[in-house]
């Protein structure tokens, strides 16, 4: 026997003990990791909407806002159409302050025979979209033929494959990097092409309740307002002088999403804060038990000559075996729960999810191993200090 | 020049005086029991003999050198290197075998040899149970494995404290055989009882 391996021999002869300790590190670098990484994904999800919402001012039809929630149709791909008249966007291009305006048209598939798989389909203008189109270019450099398809990355279907929509064949050609957005479960074509499959669904039966030609109807406007124009004044002139359209800020939506990301953030810190108190507290407890249990053990090793700095290294080199032990599960345990689950997190908290890249998981497996091991050895010194400083001798003689 | 010589001991706590100037001396090779009721502070000696504790007055000379002034770790040190202490209730490590108990001893002294460890547990008769825990382990057998340990760095002094007080008659003797054998080949012992048989066996001893 190795002798320098005595603290685990240690572990290995009293399994049950080994593996409460265990358990208890785990919980703290599950909590950790899993909370961290939450936080990371829910801030990382924010910044990657604000980059690629890009617009200013959004306006729907009026009856948009009874049909769907349009935070909800941005932030989680909920599915849903609305229509009104083209000309919507001539008229917000004429006022003043207005930058950039471009219209995108949406069209729900069904979970039916007609469609491969239920999407939402937004169709651009790909010489004026500022709010998709860059991102398209940089997944997909060529420009879009008619049926071809660009899917969000949470789309289950593979480039080259044939996505069926109203009967139509569809061909998807490039995919968009994960958003952490309802971006990430539509589909996007041109705007011919959803003329194309607007005309489909309507020859297949389906009321889409558009009035006049398919062709002249457009769903939403995006806007993106001067540096030096106010977004509230181009709101309010809409509101006021465009009929039968809603016009909405996204920098309110935004503040929404933004104030429910902090209070999940704070909640999180919270319950992270808590857990790491309350594991602390159990370590702590664990040791003193341990404490009782192993005065005589340690009586018999300073009887046989160990110093009290060797018996402080055996419960350092124990406590730090249990801790990344314990701290290597927790998170491989959170990384099973928190990146395979990630759309459910992100559909329960409704708030915009991104997960961390490899490099920042990383960087935070690490901060989670270290944090754990410190915690740990702070809460195994105060027993290194009172095992070391026990009167052997008192011990030996009454055998406990 | 004498092993062990305690000068003028006193080791008071409060106003209990456990020891009131104690003088012994022990010469190298000596078998000495010490013998006494209960209280009579028979342990607090072993305590000071044994470098677990140290005198409030008086000299403690072990190879003519002045311990009593020793800081702990110094004490340690002494312990280890020069003294061999066995103890009533055995005090095995219990997740260690009896070979790696003894080992234990050496890991803190100098260097594990295992050969040399299953050496000393056959000249008390227990190389065959080298493997065994101490849960596997008769009382008589545990203390066997205690007395190896003690043996295993040749030290200057045996200090056993009531060794054969949890011993059945059988083990209680093979005990006491290994203390005679250990004392005729020289090892100085010192060996704390309140049994007048065991200081008997030991007066005999040393009449020889």
């Amino acid at each position: 026997m190795k002798f320098r391996k005595l603290p685990f021999r240690n572990l290995t002869k009293k399994p049950g003990r080994t593996a409460m300790l265990t358990v208890l590190v785990m919980i703290l670098s599950f909590a950790m990791f899993a909370g961290a990484a939450t936080i990371f994904s829910l801030r990382n999800g924010m910044k990657s909407l604000e980059a690629r919402l890009g617009a200013d001012v959004i306006v729907v039809p009026v009856s948009a806002k009874s049909k769907v929630n349009l935070d909800e149709m941005l932030l989680q791909g909920t599915v849903g159409y609305f229509y009104m008249d083209s000309d919507v966007l001539e008229k917000v291009r004429e006022i003043d302050g207005v930058e950039k305006a471009s219209a995108q048209t949406f069209l729900a598939t069904l979970r039916a025979d007609c469609c491969s798989i239920p999407v939402q389909v937004i169709g651009i203008d790909p010489d004026t979209d500022f709010t998709v189109q860059p991102w398209i270019a940089q997944s997909y450099g060529k420009p879009l033929e008619t049926y071809d398809l660009i899917v969000g990355s949470k789309v289950g279907t593979e480039i080259g494959s044939t996505l069926r929509i109203y009967q139509q064949d569809c061909q998807v050609v490039g995919r968009l990097d994960s958003t952490g957005t309802g971006m990430d479960t539509a589909v996007y074509t041109t705007m011919d092409t959803m003329h194309l499959l607007l005309e489909a669904a309507q020859g297949l039966g389906h009321d889409l309740k558009i009035t006049g030609d398919p062709d002249e109807v457009i769903s939403a406007v995006y806007i993106k307002v001067k540096d030096d124009s106010s977004a509230v004044s181009v709101n309010n002139y809409i509101n006021v002088h465009i009929r039968k359209v809603e016009s909405v800020q996204t920098k309110n939506m935004l503040t929404t999403v933004s104030d429910g990301m902090a209070g999940a953030s704070s909640a999180m810190t919270i319950l992270i804060g808590g857990i790491w108190v309350l594991t602390f507290l159990l370590i702590i407890a664990a040791f003193c038990m341990i404490l009782r249990e192993r005065r005589l053990e340690f009586a018999v090793l300073r009887m046989l000559g160990a110093s009290r700095r060797m018996l402080s290294g055996m419960i350092f080199t124990e406590t730090a075996a249990i801790c990344v032990l314990g701290s290597v599960l927790g998170i491989l345990l959170a990384c099973a729960v928190v990146f395979p689950f990630g759309g459910l997190i992100e559909e329960k908290l409704g708030l915009p999810f991104l997960q961390p890249g490899a490099g920042m998981c990383i960087l935070l497996a690490a901060g989670t191993f270290l944090g754990v091991l410190l915690t740990g050895t702070v809460a195994s010194m105060w027993t290194a200090n009172r095992l070391s400083h026990v009167d052997a001798s008192k011990i030996l003689r009454e055998g406990n | 020049m004498s092993l062990l010589e305690l000068k003028n001991i006193s080791k008071i706590y409060g106003e209990l005086k456990a020891l009131d100037n104690v003088n012994i001396k022990v010469e190298k090779g000596e078998w000495v029991a010490i013998m006494g009721p209960s209280g009579s502070g028979k342990s607090t000696m072993m305590n000071i003999i044994g470098c677990m504790d140290k005198p409030s007055l008086g000299e403690v000379l072990l190879d003519g050198v002045d311990i009593s002034k020793e800081s702990s770790k110094k004490l340690t040190e002494i312990r280890r290197d020069k003294i061999g202490l066995i103890f009533q209730q055995f005090h095995m490590v219990n997740y260690l075998t009896a070979v790696e108990n003894v080992m234990v001893s050496q890991y803190y002294h100098s260097m594990p040899d295992e050969e040399e460890a299953l050496e000393a547990l056959g000249r008390v008769g227990l190389r065959e149970r080298a493997k065994h825990l101490p849960s596997q382990l008769s009382g008589g057998e545990q203390q066997r494995v205690c007395v190896a340990r003690a043996l295993i760095n040749a030290p200057e002094l045996i200090l056993a404290d009531e060794p054969t007080g949890n011993l059945d008659e059988d083990n209680e003797n093979i005990v006491l055989d290994l203390f005679r054998q250990l004392h005729r080949e020289g090892t100085t012992l010192i060996v704390v009882t309140h049994d007048p048989e065991v200081a008997e066996i030991i007066n005999e001893n040393f009449q020889e």
